[in-house]
């Protein structure tokens, strides 16, 4: 194991990939610069490995920046596309879900569209409504793609490779807030399979469902409950199309309870799935009714006393776990 | 749809002739994809090439199966220009079995990867983005192979259009913007909504070499296409071809037009490119029984493909489920073994 950044284990991550697989690259903006990638560096050095035609240093097109990966994902190579923020990926979501997500259905099988876009997720500290959103539940929607949010370096370097890897289009979305986190990574080949859950932390009074940064927020909230002497079950699902129902089925058939919490706002978003499936599948096992916890349904705002009112605070989910405990 | 790899010079009637045969087939496809339509046969609604044959057939007649195409919502006479399959055609607007795309696309999503036609597309200027991705892939792989994108006139006002192009002149890339420019986005005549000089103007403004060519004369898009392809196969980089034409037929097949002033189409008929190549052929030794054939055999080829399409099969129901993606359970209403993926959610090598 090797302490890194997220950002530092998935740039790992590509540049293995890449080195495995040259028809593996890269297309985004400021890819290739000093910084490369001016977020979080996850693109620095690589440009000197790979040279400009497979760290592809793009202009400001996002619709061709998600363009070009298709036509070069369908045209046999396995194209990275990185659109920075899922905010600017609304700018590309013709590219994606017209064209990506139903390339291979609509044209009877004859092709397959093996692309990564990354598109980071998440509040980031005074970013405000166009720079901190969550869109993870708008991709799920959509046939054809898979979509993960890995919230560990581990994940993140594993997953990346298995996106890679993947046929399907693949959404990779990263929270903001992880690039600068830091966690073990193993020094193998590290490969994270898609639709696999990881339990976290093991528990037999409460299941507690998330993913991405939010999942760590979780083990925070059920490390405090802990003190209460209450035993918490916490799933980081990693991947949310597909996701793992098998994982999440048998600890509420152990726990009887059942809180999804999520960054996105709450209304029409991907915890409202996991709470409907668990109710469906899971009803004669239910102690109570399964609990979401989301944002307001508002655009994140600036100033930091209502930024942390948008904010799902682990004293929030900590509020809303209780509930689900006493009920 | 005889292929002409060698970029020779036109206006050599054995190849004109070839040409016009071509054309004939796109005619006869769209002409009877029409009566079909009319007769409840087609699900959908279907955008005809008639009146524009020139244009695709003297550009594709200079490309490789090796070569890729990107089209458009209008895209039959792309695709059987490109190589594609007209008998599969024509299953796959009727919704058969044996259709180009599996009966999953209709007339707007027609494909034929195995001859490089990338498909038809229902979103316009997706063909622009994502053939720059093509070729890109091509630069990557150190293919010998080029791109060719067919755009029409509305197009060149969507955002799209100019990421593409400024991205193709940026990297270089091997690729040929091709705008049909028939006077009409849907029902509304382009210019009445286009600022500035028109799309040459605007490729140049790029840096793009363009050229502007009469679109109803297939010997001078030929003659064209194969110059500036022959430039992009040499490394010259993007260019850009302008196909003047007109759109004799509406919007869709059951378009009235009756935004058109009265005449408008019976002139535009007279300089259509089907008449107007049989009137050159009668003048440059091939002999008017010949050319008649020609096109009735057209017309023979694509009536037997309609009696096969009728007679073929539709699918399955639960073949719906199949090819949306490897990953994922199936869905609840999928019946045994039509749904890719097995319920754990793991990657599944069966597949369509």
């Amino acid at each position: 194991m090797t302490e890194m950044t997220f950002a530092d284990a998935v740039r790992e991550g590509l540049a293995e990939e890449m080195r495995r697989d040259p028809l593996v690259w890269a297309l985004g903006e400021d890819l290739s610069t000093a910084h490369g990638g001016t977020s979080a560096n996850q693109y620095t050095g690589l440009i000197d490995e790979f040279g400009p035609k497979r760290i592809v240093n793009t202009p400001i097109s996002e619709n061709t920046i998600m363009g070009a990966a298709v036509g070069a994902a369908v045209a046999g190579t396995r194209p990275v596309a990185d659109l920075r923020m899922a905010d600017f990926g609304m700018c590309a979501v013709d590219e994606l879900v017209n064209q990506a997500a139903k390339i291979r259905y609509m044209f009877g099988g004859q092709a397959r569209v093996p692309l990564v876009v990354r598109q980071a997720i998440g509040v980031r500290k005074g970013a405000a409504a166009q720079h901190s959103q969550s869109t993870e539940a708008w991709y799920v929607h959509t046939p054809g793609l898979v979509v993960v949010a890995p919230g560990t370096p581990a994940d993140g370097r594993g997953l990346l490779k298995s996106a890679i890897r993947a046929d399907d289009p693949v959404v990779f979305m990263e929270h903001k807030d992880l690039w600068v986190a830091t966690g073990d990574v193993p020094d193998d080949e590290g490969v994270v399979p898609i639709g696999v859950a990881k339990t976290v932390r093991t528990g037999n009074d409460l299941t507690l469902v998330s993913w991405s940064k939010m999942a760590r927020l979780c083990e925070e909230v059920a490390e405090t409950l802990a003190g209460d002497g209450v035993s918490v079950e916490v799933i980081d699902l990693r991947s949310l199309w597909p996701w793992d129902t098998a994982a999440v089925y048998a600890s509420v058939r152990k726990t009887g309870r059942l809180l999804v919490a999520q960054e996105a706002v709450q209304t029409g978003g991907f915890a409202a799935e996991v709470a409907t499936d668990v109710t469906e599948h899971c009803f004669d096992a239910l102690k109570t009714h399964v609990r979401r916890i989301g944002a307001p349904r508002m655009p994140v705002p600036y100033a930091e006393p209502m930024e942390n009112e948008y904010r799902v605070t682990p004293e929030r989910i900590l509020a809303r776990a209780r509930e689900t405990l006493a009920a | 749809m005889s292929k002409i790899t060698e970029p020779v010079r036109t206006n050599e009637p054995a190849r004109v002739f070839e040409l016009f045969k071509t054309m004939c087939l796109i005619r006869a496809f769209e002409e009877r994809a029409e009566d079909a339509f009319d007769a409840g046969f087609v699900n959908g609604s279907i955008h005809q090439y008639i009146g524009e044959e020139a244009i695709g057939t003297g550009v594709c007649a200079n490309l490789r199966d090796s070569d890729y195409i990107l089209s458009n919502h209008r895209g039959h006479g792309h695709s059987i220009a490109k190589g594609a399959n007209p008998e599969a055609m024509m299953k796959e607007l009727m919704g058969r079995v044996g259709g180009t795309s599996g009966a999953k696309g209709g007339s707007m999503h027609i494909a034929d990867f195995s001859v490089g036609m990338l498909g038809a597309n229902g979103v316009l200027a997706d063909g622009l983005t994502m053939g720059v991705g093509a070729a890109q892939a091509i630069s990557l792989k150190g293919e010998d192979a080029i791109v060719t994108v067919f755009v029409g006139d509305g197009t060149t006002n969507r955002g799209p259009f100019y990421e593409a192009l400024n991205w193709a002149m940026v990297y270089a890339l091997p690729i040929m913007f091709v705008c049909e420019n028939n006077s009409y986005a849907s029902s509304t005549m382009t210019r009445s909504v286009t600022a500035g000089e028109g799309p040459v103007a605007r490729a140049k403004a790029f840096g793009m070499p363009a050229f502007d060519v009469d679109g109803n004369d297939v010997s001078a898009v030929d003659t064209l296409a194969a110059d500036l392809i022959g430039r992009i196969r040499g490394g010259g980089g993007p260019q850009f071809l302008h196909a003047r034409t007109y759109r004799v037929k509406g919007h869709i097949s059951r378009d009235k037009m009756l935004y058109r002033a009265e005449g408008e189409t019976e002139e535009h008929w007279k300089d259509e490119p089907i008449g107007r190549c049989a009137a050159w052929l009668a003048t440059n030794g091939i002999a008017e029984d010949e050319v008649n054939a020609a096109r009735d055999a057209a017309y023979a080829r694509i009536d037997a493909a309609v009696a096969e399409a009728k007679e073929a099969p539709f699918p399955d129901a639960s073949l719906a489920y199949a090819d949306v993606q490897d990953y994922g359970p199936p869905e609840p209403w999928a019946q045994d073994g039509s749904q890719d993926g097995p319920q754990d959610g793991s990657q599944s090598g069966s597949t369509s």
